[in-house]
């Protein structure tokens, strides 16, 4: 990895007069080149942005101020739903960072049958919509889905005994199961490039498989646990559809609460205050993930 | 632990393929055996074998007497040391040479105390000291190398394995490491040596025996000078050294004929009539009259320096002539006697396909 990252800086390196050369030939008019990308930005993201911003400061009984926000952060609400986002999102990274890792050393390093096909499949499986997956869980694990029905069938009970998946706990089951492959595929293009030969030199000097795993193999799969789990954290922090078709009334995460106010209660400002927090904790946590991974990487 | 690799009849198989076949060899204690051959003859596949990395098909293993042919590779307690180094680049020079150690667990469990000191032993044994607290991707290949064969030998093995360890270095660092390797192996005077290598010359310099693989099978096997006086068939002849192999026909008064001209040889063993390959060494070859006489045409000729070598066309065949620097070489097209002693030249069985 060290070494794509020199090549890079070296080819950066050259490429500058060249890149120098070429603006100077559209010298007279630079600025022009960076009209249609700010534009379309402008158009589709950072307007809506400024009115969400502007909305959080204009309470109902007019003005502006930054009473929204006194009144959001004092409710219990808020605080109950900030504290479900960040555990729920925090549980769900270690989770998907376990799971994904254990997946990952498998499909990479235990011949099996069928590894490439699943290795295909978990591509496929990142360009599925969220509640998919939500959906097929309540399928099986649901009130009146099939291992309930299964139990309801064979003990004659009223009710089965799979009642998780409204609680915390399901839309926890639901997002490691959803956000998962996401950990994996960095992982696995990380495995691919680790030399095999270094796992057999540790294998000859006595170390047993779960050595080589801790002291090879996780090491130098640290960058790519950093990058899956920074983007599954961001991700869930910001997860809606899963929340919301798991059915769990009791789970109010940051943007089923925004969802909530705007829609049920009609609270605008309210609501643009919980996406305003939202917005920053996910930049928030990015900009964190830049400065480590780049420490990470010097 | 005691050294000596045995090979009782050892078969590996991909898919059906036969990649070593019936393999029988024996290094003894304290041997540095080289296993010598072109890419696909096996050889790797031999030494993988030992260090547990494929399953034979039949046939075992034993290291110093004990049968391993069923045992993982981190329970044979071997030294392995391969052409791309393997080091782990997030660890220092003196936690990857520490690795080893600290694998060690139950009986062999070693304490922290003397893991430094071997540690510092087997760095210094290698005159890698200095660099102890370096990361691999801070050293020059040849650095590297050094460091894997520390590593390898601070658990001691009995047995050491080296897969092309010079291959990736350039000419002339490979000539001072091979002497390197001459000398950790005179200080380590119990420890067995498989090395497998292309190249004749680390086999001739390095090696007590050499086995020549070809094709998955076993050539020939012997010390360097067996194998370059007398080959035992075409492949060993032209693989270990350079040899001009010429088809003769076995005389009936003792000596050979090749073309026109019948040759003083050795013939011991070979009925009269019998089709048979002479081997003569280029450097055993001369120019001008003397015994065994061949007269061709110059093909071409080149100055290497401290030698000409000399390209004969000789009834058909190519012979080859490496002579100490000539005042007056010949020119392209000359003709010209060549000789050669009859001492110098051996009679091989007719063989197939090499020549």
């Amino acid at each position: 990895m060290a070494e794509v990252v020199r090549r890079l800086r070296v080819r950066r390196g050259w490429s500058r007069p060249r890149g120098g050369s070429r603006t100077s030939n559209t010298a007279s008019r630079p600025w022009l080149a960076a009209v249609p990308p700010v534009a379309l930005l402008a158009v589709l993201f950072l307007y809506p942005l400024a009115l969400v911003v502007q909305q959080s400061l204009q309470p109902d009984t007019g003005g502006t101020s930054f009473q929204p926000y006194a009144d959001v952060f004092a409710s219990d609400a808020f605080r109950e739903a900030l504290w479900t986002t960040v555990w729920l999102a925090a549980g769900s990274t270690v989770g998907c960072l376990v799971l994904g890792f254990v997946l990952a050393l498998v499909i990479a390093f235990v011949p099996f049958p069928g590894a490439r096909a699943v290795a295909r499949f978990i591509d496929v499986f990142l360009s599925f919509p969220t509640f998919l997956i939500t959906l097929a869980l309540l399928f099986v694990y649901g009130t009146v889905g099939m291992a309930n029905g299964l139990w309801t069938d064979l003990t004659g009970a009223a009710d089965g005994p799979f009642q998780f998946l409204t609680t915390p706990w399901g839309v926890l089951l639901a997002e490691i199961t959803y956000f998962t492959p996401f950990v994996v595929r960095p992982l696995l293009a990380a495995f691919s490039q680790l030399d095999t030969a270094q796992l057999e030199a540790a294998g000859s000097l006595g170390a047993r498989p779960v050595r080589i795993v801790r002291r090879v193999i996780l090491p130098e799969a640290l960058p790519a646990l950093a990058a899956g789990g920074s983007l599954v954290l961001v991700l869930c922090l910001n997860e809606f559809g899963i929340v919301l078709f798991t059915g769990a009334k009791g789970v109010t995460t940051l943007p089923m609460l925004v969802h909530s106010k705007a829609i049920l209660e009609s609270d605008y400002p309210g609501a643009c205050v919980v996406a305003v927090v939202n917005v920053l904790i996910s930049v928030g946590l990015y900009g964190l993930y830049r400065v480590v991974s780049r420490r990470a990487r010097a | 632990m005691i050294g000596g690799i045995r090979f009782d009849s050892v078969t590996v198989a991909y898919d059906g393929n036969v990649v070593l076949d019936a393999l029988d060899l024996t290094v003894e204690p304290g041997e540095v055996m080289a296993l010598l051959g072109p890419s696909g003859s096996g050889k790797t596949t031999a030494l993988r074998a030992v260090a547990g990395f494929v399953r034979p098909a039949s046939g075992r293993v034993f290291l110093g007497g004990q049968d391993v042919t069923d045992l993982p590779p981190y329970r044979r307690g071997i030294g392995m040391v391969v052409q791309q180094y393997a080091l782990f680049p997030h660890m220092r020079v003196e936690e990857n040479v520490a690795f080893g150690l600290k694998a060690q667990r139950g009986r062999t469990k070693v304490p922290k105390a003397e893991i430094r000191t071997r540690v510092a032993e087997a760095l210094e044994m290698t005159g890698m000291a200095a660099y102890a607290r370096r990361y691999p991707r801070e050293l020059s290949g040849g650095q590297q190398q050094r460091v894997a064969i520390a590593r390898a030998l601070a658990i001691r093995p009995g047995v050491l394995l080296l897969d092309e360890p010079l291959s990736a270095l350039d000419a002339r660092l490979r000539s001072d490491m091979l002497a390197e390797l001459a000398r950790l192996h005179r200080e380590l005077p119990d420890v067995s040596i498989l090395y497998v290598t292309h190249d004749q010359v680390e086999a001739l310099t390095l090696a007590d025996r050499i086995a020549v693989m070809d094709r998955a099978r076993l050539q020939a096997c012997g010390t360097p000078r067996e194998l370059y006086r007398a080959p035992a068939n075409e492949f060993t002849a032209s693989f270990v050294g350079n040899a001009n192999l010429l088809p003769v026909t076995v005389g009936s008064g003792g000596g050979v004929v090749f073309g026109g001209g019948e040759i003083e040889v050795g013939t011991a063993g070979v009925a009269p009539g019998a089709k048979a390959t002479l081997c003569v060494r280029p450097h055993l070859v001369g120019l001008g009259d003397g015994p065994n006489r061949l007269s061709g045409t110059v093909t071409e000729i080149q100055w290497r320096g401290s030698t000409h070598r000399l390209y004969v066309e000789v009834d058909g065949r190519r012979v080859i002539a490496d002579l100490r620097e000539l005042k007056a070489p010949p020119a392209h097209g000359d003709e010209v006697t060549l000789h050669f002693s009859p001492d110098d030249a051996t009679l091989l069985a007719a063989g197939v396909g090499h020549g």
